[in-house]
């Protein structure tokens, strides 16, 4: 896209052209002075790095789950099944963390568990914030009609009991792998990001440089993303962040109902709802993929707040 | 005023219209069929499903289903009847109902207190020991699931050091639903708690304060009235809306401790494509969501005289 506000200036009239680049100037430093500052903030944040260490490891763990254990998740001896004294001594070896119902090692499925969680998270946080990003900035940019009409689908969506509409969801669907619990929980969840987005849209609307870049005739699309996107973006981007920890443990609470994940899927969702059925003889089924979730959802959490109390300058 | 809940009132209809109708959308959509699951393995004659279907009202297009389940409920108060036993729907949830709205309340007055008590810690002593401590507990308490929390309340009070009883017992008292609540409420009581510290420590710094404390009010004052009650706006928010999460989000926790409350006639009625029943309990629980945000945003009015609704 062509750069609008510095092809107008020089056919305009003179008396235009500083206050082009008065809009354009304020713009670009503050913008760059509030990531900056808030990366500047981050770096020093224990919970920062914290958060930061976990997510990394989790994703490596997601990536590359050869790395950690040797042992298939899939693979299950009989000769084992229920064994659960932790063998604290052998860190990482095939029955550590002892093994589950049908002599699997639990240690293995953990570990090969952590790619369906993360991409669960990460997939819908992506397009709930693709989603309600546009739909909050159409609403809060044009306002009138339109914004009546988005508001009260987004109510609408809103008003549906989270877990409930997502339970409704998934029992729908015989074969329930990653995609469609990725697809149940996007559906109903949408909402919170549209309703942040367009309230930061509202505000932002508001500023001299959005009102001098309409004046000099930048197109809708331009002022959407090149003007108010990246001024509104900080609270969505928080939002997000938390969220997706939520996500994370809302796929393990669906699993534990017997309604998220199902096998041949390894995930931690699974051994959860395995684990309930052995809960009062082999708690360790149930326990190690809880901590796990915990953990990743604890991490994130962590990132986003640490991303809010940088980027908030009322925080401070 | 007045007009202002007009408004309101007028904007709840599309909403709710739509919530129900898309609740009832996506119930009947299910695979599966609840007629031909009466009749067990040998099945029946297309003719008696058929008649079945029709007494039922299944055959009828989906909008006149709605129309025809719409119009029942508002002017006869009928929310249909099982398919599986027969029974009339607002039997089913007149049973349910009290006892989730006890565990709802118990769990609301739990967050209420505790999270606001840690809030007020928190806010009041930013920065130092005690907020650093409210902090990591409700990071904490924020990222264990609901269940993980419930086993391990389970766990440690009903078997470890006996207590409380593992499962509620029929006769429901209120003492049993104490550690429920405090499972259903523990997560809401971290966003409130966390809610109001932040607004309390904002605020700290605001104007008013000062004069407040310049004039010589005592300190018992200065929080109580004039902190507390600007700080209030963000928790109620969330507290309002919070009500109806938790009467609808005790599937979980009512699964846990074995209550036979709405979570309970929520997951049959799921498994089981009992229609009727999921959307008449998914329409109480959105009018409770929608009386309650409006009455939240006319409170405002009388936490900050500043907002006025013409």
């Amino acid at each position: 896209m062509p750069d609008v506000t510095k092809t107008a200036a020089p056919a305009d009239e003179a008396v235009d052209t500083p206050s082009v680049v008065a809009a354009a100037a304020p713009q670009q430093e503050k913008a760059r002075s509030l990531w900056g500052d808030a990366w500047h903030d981050l770096r020093r944040n224990p919970y920062f790095i914290v958060s930061s260490v976990l997510i990394f490891f989790l994703l490596l763990i997601a990536a590359l789950p050869g790395l950690f254990t040797s042992a298939s998740p899939t693979a299950g001896d009989l000769v084992h099944h229920y064994v659960g004294k932790p063998e604290l001594g052998k860190i990482g070896s095939e029955g550590w963390l002892g093994y589950d119902i049908q002599g699997r090692s639990v240690y293995a499925r953990l570990i090969h568990g952590t790619r369906a969680s993360i991409i669960v998270g990460v997939a819908v946080t992506a397009i709930v914030t693709v989603v309600g990003s546009i739909m909050g900035m159409i609403s809060g940019y044009f306002g009138g009609v339109i914004d009546a009409v988005l508001s009260r689908i987004t109510d609408i969506f809103f008003g549906i009991p989270f877990l409930l509409g997502a339970m409704v969801v998934l029992q729908s669907f015989t074969d329930r792998t990653i995609l469609v619990v990725v697809f149940a929980l996007a559906f109903l969840g949408w909402t919170q990001i549209t309703r942040v987005m367009r309230g930061a849209v509202i505000t932002v609307k508001q500023a001299d440089y959005v009102q001098a870049a309409k004046a000099l005739g930048a197109g809708t699309t331009r002022i959407l993303f090149r003007h108010i996107l990246p001024n509104a973006m900080a609270p969505v981007i928080v939002v997000a962040t938390i969220a997706l920890g939520g996500y994370i443990s809302a796929e393990a609470t669906l699993s534990y109902l017997g309604l998220g994940l199902a096998s041949p899927t390894v995930s931690w969702g699974v051994d959860i709802s395995a684990g309930v059925q052995a809960i009062r003889t082999s708690q360790h089924i149930l326990l190690y993929p809880s901590i796990m979730v915990s953990i990743t959802v604890l991490a994130f959490i962590m990132l986003g707040e640490a991303v809010r109390n940088a980027l908030d300058p009322k925080l401070r | 005023m007045g007009r202002y809940v007009a408004r309101r009132l007028l904007q709840m209809i599309p909403v709710f219209l739509g919530t129900t109708f898309l609740i009832f959308f996506m119930v009947y959509s299910l695979p599966g069929d609840p007629v031909l699951g009466l009749f067990g393995d040998k099945g029946a004659d297309p003719a008696t499903l058929a008649a079945k279907r029709h007494e039922l009202g299944l055959d009828l297009p989906i909008w006149q289903q709605y129309w025809n389940y719409m119009t029942n409920i508002i002017l006869h108060f009928d929310f249909g009847t099982q398919i599986r036993n027969g029974r009339p729907v607002t039997e089913v949830l007149g049973d349910a109902f009290p006892i989730t709205m006890q565990l709802a309340a118990l769990a609301f007055a739990f967050e209420l207190t505790f999270g606001i008590g840690l809030g007020i810690i928190a806010g009041l002593k930013a920065g130092r020991l005690a907020d650093n401590a409210v902090l990591i507990f409700t990071l904490l308490i924020m990222s264990i699931p609901v269940f993980v929390l419930g086993f391990i309340i389970k766990m440690v009070f009903a078997f470890q050091l006996g207590w409380i009883e593992p499962n509620v017992s029929t006769e429901q008292n209120w003492d049993e639903l104490i550690a429920p609540a405090i499972v259903l409420g523990g997560l809401s009581l971290a966003y409130v708690a966390r809610l109001t510290r932040t607004s309390m420590a904002e605020n700290l710094r605001a104007d008013y304060m000062r004069t407040a404390v310049a004039k010589g009010l005592p300190r018992r004052r200065v929080i109580g009235v004039h902190l507390m009650r600007n700080s209030m706006i963000p928790v109620v928010t969330f507290l309002g809306t919070d009500i109806g999460a938790l009467m609808g989000g005790a599937v979980v926790t009512e699964g846990i401790f074995n209550i036979k409350g709405v979570g309970g006639v929520i997951y049959e009625s799921i498994t089981r494509r009992e229609g009727s029943t999921l959307v008449g309990l998914v329409t109480i629980l959105v009018i409770v969501y929608l009386v309650t945000s409006l009455l939240i945003d006319l409170l405002y009015a009388v936490l900050d005289p500043r907002i006025r609704y013409a």
